[in-house]
């Protein structure tokens, strides 16, 4: 079975969502779409207040090589271009939409097309039309990924199915669900890609979704299924393409240069849904469960849905939480706030009584080792955390430690409680200025 | 919202495993060995253990609050440190001697280096090797008034040492003069197997400090090559299987580098096999780890392993 070295196995708690079929969340009166929901530049407003949108438009516009479009998921009116709180605790420029329920859509919305009569550039197009990012977490503009330099040398189209973060079940619903709306997307990533051959990479723990897929595409002569062993990190991008074709990637070693291009199962359902239905990436598949809700559940939101509706949605808390997470346990952002858009990257929100935190007692490091055996980029996170405490960002660079990949992993397993991976969030942008500074002072 | 939420950073889950969950698994490990030997030395033996214990636990308690600083004792380290200095005392010594090295390990090693996990020597051990030094007579003393059965006073090591056989039998079990816990291999392993199963320790060191030993004293044995009661007595007869797995595995003082902690397990094996064959004692497991400590800094210096993805750059 595919696997890659070292990482760790938190309790899955998978059980709590996993039969729970996707429900659609009724959209409320009033829709928040922040310009940025991805990595790379804002997109720019190209609606004003008083317009009036339809489901699908494009309201505001991918404003560089590397943004995306950000659509409406609603038709309505634009009633306020202002700032507002997104996950992350950032305020950032947002166009509010007052929804009219009539969800009139743009022109040719939800027409049924053949991949196979479009052109490479017509589907690339349609991609980034449809504002499509990467929904595994990072949100990278895929229209990105799409166009790498020479699409010729790409030889695997991995799809990422191992949805190794625990709690989470929107991916594997997806999978169970909208099997042959997968296969259809990725056979349009395909058709650019003419010598890759596709791999759905799914983790043993969802065996019987890996089983629908690897018989829906067992006619398909260049689609071919994977089974990976359950252990996180094995859905980041590093781990995932190790594991399957044994290639390594680092830091500045993009995917496309060791001939992949790896993309989330729901990226790829939104990429078959874009291009064989005419449905532009309006909704996010979230992932609630958690102790402190009345039912978990795995729902279909519209953008621009706020968090406190969505939770209404589903019956409310069972009781307080005291902790909530977007995204998953692993490297999920802590919210603080409910009045927040569901945005691409909203792939869960987790809500528990009892924060698995707030009783930790640090210790000093024992040196045990532990966060050595479980990184999976063989690093030494006891001595990175010094080095970042002691802003020796040197030895930091001497430790490898801007390969870091965030993880948690190390964090997960020490026994001393320390708070390794925060340090290193904040040492990848700090080394980064240390660096440049220091060019800058050799000049 | 009417309610108010915790914001830390990612990961939000942790694994149950703690320091003091380390620490009490290395005192159970520790069990089988203080029980058998407490039930081959007598009720005396016991007290010896117990005055090692409660010497570190108060020695680190005064300490803290000497310097104003929150006690530490719950971590349980300092009863590891104290469970295992009392083991490596003969079973007859005058009960300050323990009191005195633990208080020794507890302050001078490990406390005034900052604490668990800064100081740079295993403070047992260092502990051990400063009562060696200065209570030499009570420390080398393993005559044993209460084990009649012990069929000599000479420590196994010696008996080889002058060419020797050994009952293996008895070194597997016990029947030998030696310090409190370290007599009996069998239960030893015991410890060792449950540390092993539980992952708190890794057998990488043990197993090649014992392994690359064997290997030194097969080459250099002089006509001992082949003896395999001269190399299992060697193996079992010592401080050699407590130190391998118990003392050579303390985390603080061992190399954190997958390849260090290779490195560090031979040049234990070669530096054992040195001072047994070279040296004037017959024991010199508790120096050469010592030794080792210091040499772990610059073996860890030399070993950070590549990050994935690196290879070949």
């Amino acid at each position: 079975m595919h696997t890659f070295k070292h990482g760790v196995h938190p309790d899955e708690k998978k059980e709590l969502a996993k039969d729970k079929p996707i429900k659609v969340v009724k959209a409320g009166k009033i829709l928040v779409f922040p310009m940025q929901q991805h990595i790379g530049a804002k997109a720019k407003p190209c609606v004003k207040v008083g317009d009036n949108v339809l489901v699908g438009q494009i309201i505001g516009e991918a404003d560089g090589p590397i943004s995306a479009n950000v659509l409406s998921s609603v038709s309505g009116k634009v009633t306020a271009i202002e700032d507002r709180l997104v996950v992350g605790g950032q305020k950032v420029e947002s166009i509010i939409i007052e929804n009219d329920e009539k969800y009139d859509a743009i022109k040719g919305f939800g027409v049924e097309r053949d991949f196979n009569t479009l052109s490479n550039e017509e589907i690339i197009k349609i991609v980034k039309d449809a504002g499509i990012v990467g929904l595994g977490g990072a949100s990278f503009p895929t229209h990105v990924k799409l166009t790498p330099k020479d699409p010729n040398k790409i030889e695997y189209v991995l799809v990422n199915g191992a949805e190794c973060e625990p709690y989470l079940t929107s991916d594997y619903r997806l999978m169970i669900e909208e099997t042959e709306t997968l296969i259809k997307g990725l056979q349009c990533i395909l058709k650019i890609f003419p010598r890759a051959k596709g791999v759905i990479c799914v983790e043993d723990n969802k065996k019987d979704a890996f089983d629908k897929i690897t018989k829906a595409c067992s006619s398909i002569p260049n689609i071919e299924t994977a089974l990976m062993k359950t252990k996180y990190p094995q859905g980041g991008e590093r781990q995932l393409i190790y594991a399957i074709t044994g290639r390594k990637i680092n830091v500045s070693i993009l995917p496309a240069d060791a001939g992949c291009v790896v993309d989330n199962v729901d990226t790829v359902v939104s990429i078959g849904n874009a291009v064989c239905k005419s449905t532009p990436l309006l909704r996010r598949i979230m992932t609630l469960s958690g102790d402190a809700y009345n039912e978990t559940a795995n729902l279909n939101v519209r953008f621009g849905i706020s968090y406190k509706e969505v939770i209404e949605a589903v019956g409310g808390f069972k009781s307080n939480p005291e902790k909530m997470v977007s995204g998953g346990p692993m490297m999920g952002l802590p919210i603080f706030d409910l009045d927040m858009p569901v945005s691409r990257n909203s792939s869960a929100l987790l809500a528990f009584t009892k924060d698995p935190l707030s009783n930790l007692k640090e210790t000093n490091c024992i040196n045990c080792g532990r966060c050595v055996s479980a990184c999976p980029i063989n690093l030494l996170p006891t001595r990175m955390y010094k080095a970042a405490k002691d802003g020796n960002f040197d030895e930091y660079i001497r430790l490898n430690g801007p390969e870091c990949i965030t993880c948690g992993s190390c964090s997960f397993v020490c026994p001393a409680k320390k708070p390794l991976t925060p340090y290193f969030s904040y040492m990848k942008f700090a080394v980064r200025g240390y660096l440049n500074s220091k060019k800058e002072a050799k000049k | 919202m009417d309610f108010k939420l915790n914001v830390q950073s990612s990961p939000h889950v942790r694994d149950k495993i703690s320091t003091s969950s380390i620490m009490l698994d290395v005192i159970i490990a520790m069990l089988p060995a203080t029980i058998w030997g407490i039930l081959r030395f007598g009720v005396y033996s016991a007290l010896v253990v117990l005055v090692a214990i409660v010497s570190a636990v108060i020695s680190e308690t005064v300490f803290n609050l000497v310097i104003k600083k929150p006690n530490t004792v719950s971590d349980l380290s300092c009863v590891v440190t104290g469970l295992i200095l009392g083991l490596n005392m003969p079973p007859e010594i005058p009960l300050f001697v323990p009191a005195v090295g633990s208080f020794f390990a507890i302050v001078i090693v490990k406390m005034l280096f900052g604490g668990l996990g800064q100081n740079f020597m295993n403070p047992a051990l260092a502990g051990r090797c400063f009562c060696l030094i200065s209570f030499a007579g009570y420390m080398n003393n393993f005559t044993s008034k209460m084990s009649v059965d012990v069929y000599s006073s000479a420590t196994p090591l010696i008996l080889l040492k002058n060419g020797h056989e050994v009952r293996l039998f008895d070194l597997l079990f016990g029947y030998i003069p030696g310090t409190i816990g370290e007599i009996s291999a069998v239960c030893l392993l015991i410890g060792a197997a449950y540390l092993a199963v539980k992952k708190i320790i890794d057998l990488r060191i043990p197993l090649l400090y014992i392994l690359s030993f064997v290997i030194f004293i097969m080459i250099f044995g002089q006509g001992k090559t082949t003896n395999v009661n001269y190399i299992l007595g060697e193996v079992l007869g010592g401080g050699l299987i407590f130190g391998a797995f118990f003392m050579a595995t303390d985390y603080a003082t061992s190399p954190i580098t997958p390849l260090g902690k290779i490195l560090y397990g031979i040049l234990l094996g070669v530096l054992t096999g040195i001072f047994r064959l070279f040296g004037k004692s017959g024991e010199s497991v508790s120096y050469v780890i010592l030794i080792s400590n210091l040499l772990v800094p610059l073996i860890e210096s030399f070993t950070i392993p590549t990050a994935f993805g690196r290879e070949g750059k």
